[in-house]
């Protein structure tokens, strides 16, 4: 079945592959990773808060951001953070933004929606009195957040916080609607210069299906090592 | 830095001149609707399978129906597109390699579109559907046992009817799921919502009204179906049960 296949390819490209393409893949996932948590904590709070205007901007944020299409924000994104850029430094023209940038931007605020809801049922399962016993001992709302409730959410959520950057992870590979070279980009281009198609994405659902399989390995290793026992 | 709004665009003649540009999005997401349900199927029928045989007491079953799992979810979703739309017809026997190849437009992206859909989606399925057996007491399955029921049966009439009551709300999120995926089936040439958003961009250079039109069309799809799966959902919730609105699950 494999005969008249070139897996030497992949040899020879993999230099290139790793150092360009999962490079900024990485890169981009970790960045949109702690900005969209803390992001996505930001927006909860707001959800949940008291002010009528700040949680139903929060809500609406949310819901607009989960009922489109990834493709479709990154294309949003691509063409409406130049006009952004210009506006608010009130430049003449929309601004030149890079690749790396455009796309942390719209993975960060995609992403914020999504950990969003997941950080939003940490802080519902924590007790009311949690945050009562915090007020009674005289903290303010963003003392009892910080120290009391946000704290315990984040461990409790955090199984289900890092499965999302898993498909944060994968969720990268669409940046390849704009042609921007991550570790799908890179081999894309080597496969399509070379003739090498089948070579090359086997060679890169080998890759990610590794990484990603490895890190929902540490995932579940990690939430039944924090697991309260007799709970669930 | 002034942008030129122009939202009679959407009644002006599209460039395939089929007729308006609002008409062109529409068939869009008539395209994005197809290949949802037909993938749709797929995803049903193959996920159910997988999800039961992972509840079943054979051990190889369980392995099997796991590593099906894993395999899907692991690889992006875009990727899993290319792998079927670039490896798989030459990966095949020549014969059916080439009858794939020369399968005319809009087919030859509509076909391995559904199936990658289908079987990622199916996936996801297995997991809700193992998720809601696995939800039932013990003792259900075990009454089944003890009437005499075979486990074929024992699934029939015992556990999958109430299984898939439980799990309706996710397998909703899953088909909400499923259509916001299918725009990833623009790489491989299917002109569906997104990709017909993106082709009005690019003739007519109205960027944001043409992302504005596929914006509020995917939020009205979305509004509609989730509408009519709360009203399923509270039809055929099992009575005596607290509303299932479930853990909180990673998605996208």
């Amino acid at each position: 079945m494999f005969t008249g296949f070139d897996f030497d390819v992949i040899q020879r490209s993999a230099g290139y592959l790793f150092r360009e393409g999962m490079t900024f893949t990485v890169t981009l996932t970790v960045m949109a990773m702690t900005t969209g948590i803390v992001l996505g904590t930001l927006l909860a709070m707001m959800r949940l808060s008291s002010f009528r205007v700040l949680a139903m901007l929060a809500g609406g944020y949310v819901n607009l951001m989960r009922s489109i299409p990834l493709v479709l924000v990154i294309f949003w994104f691509y063409f409406l953070v130049p006009w952004m850029g210009g506006w608010l430094i009130g430049a003449t023209e929309p601004i030149q933004v890079g690749a790396f940038m455009s796309s942390f931007i719209t993975f960060t605020l995609f992403e914020a929606a999504y950990y969003c809801e997941i950080m939003r049922a940490g802080i519902q399962s924590i007790p009311r009195g949690q945050v009562w016993a915090g007020y009674a001992l005289g903290l303010n709302y963003w003392q009892s957040m910080g120290h009391v409730v946000l704290p315990q959410a984040f461990r409790n959520m955090l199984p289900i916080l890092l499965t999302q950057t898993i498909i944060l992870f994968q969720d990268t590979s669409l940046v390849y609607v704009l042609s921007i070279t991550d570790f799908l980009g890179a081999a894309s281009k080597v496969a399509q210069r070379d003739g090498r198609l089948v070579e090359m994405y086997l060679f890169v659902a080998v890759v990610y299906f590794i990484i990603s399989y490895f890190l929902s390995y540490l995932v579940k290793r990690l939430q039944a090592r924090i697991a309260v026992p007799g709970k669930l | 830095m002034k942008y030129n709004w122009n939202w009679g665009i959407f009644w002006q003649p599209a460039a395939d001149g089929s007729g308006t540009w609002l008409h062109y999005l529409l068939v869009g997401v008539v395209w994005t609707l197809t290949t949802a349900l037909a993938a749709w199927v797929i995803a049903l029928a193959i996920g159910s399978l997988v999800g039961v045989v992972r509840t079943t007491p054979s051990r190889w079953a369980i392995r099997l129906g796991n590593a099906y799992v894993e395999l899907f979810r692991n690889i992006p979703l875009l990727v899993q597109m290319f792998l079927w739309f670039f490896v798989l017809p030459e990966v095949v026997p020549q014969g059916v390699g080439e009858w794939i190849k020369q399968m005319p437009p809009p087919w030859s992206a509509f076909i391995p579109a559904v199936l990658c859909l289908g079987f990622y989606t199916s996936a996801r399925v297995a997991e809700q559907v193992r998720a809601g057996i696995q939800s039932l007491p013990r003792g259900q399955g075990m009454a089944g046992t003890a009437m005499g029921l075979t486990l074929p049966q024992s699934y029939r009439y015992v556990l999958l009817p109430q299984a898939y009551r439980i799990i309706m709300p996710p397998l909703t999120s899953e088909f909400l799921n499923i259509i916001k995926n299918s725009s990833v089936a623009l790489t491989i040439g299917l002109l569906e919502l997104t990709a017909r958003a993106r082709a009005m961009q690019e003739f007519t250079f109205q960027v944001f009204e043409a992302f504005t039109g596929a914006t509020v069309i995917y939020i009205l799809v979305n509004i509609v179906i989730a509408f009519g799966m709360r009203w399923l959902e509270k039809r055929i919730a099992v009575p005596g049960l607290i509303a299932a609105g479930g853990a909180p699950q990673a998605g996208h």
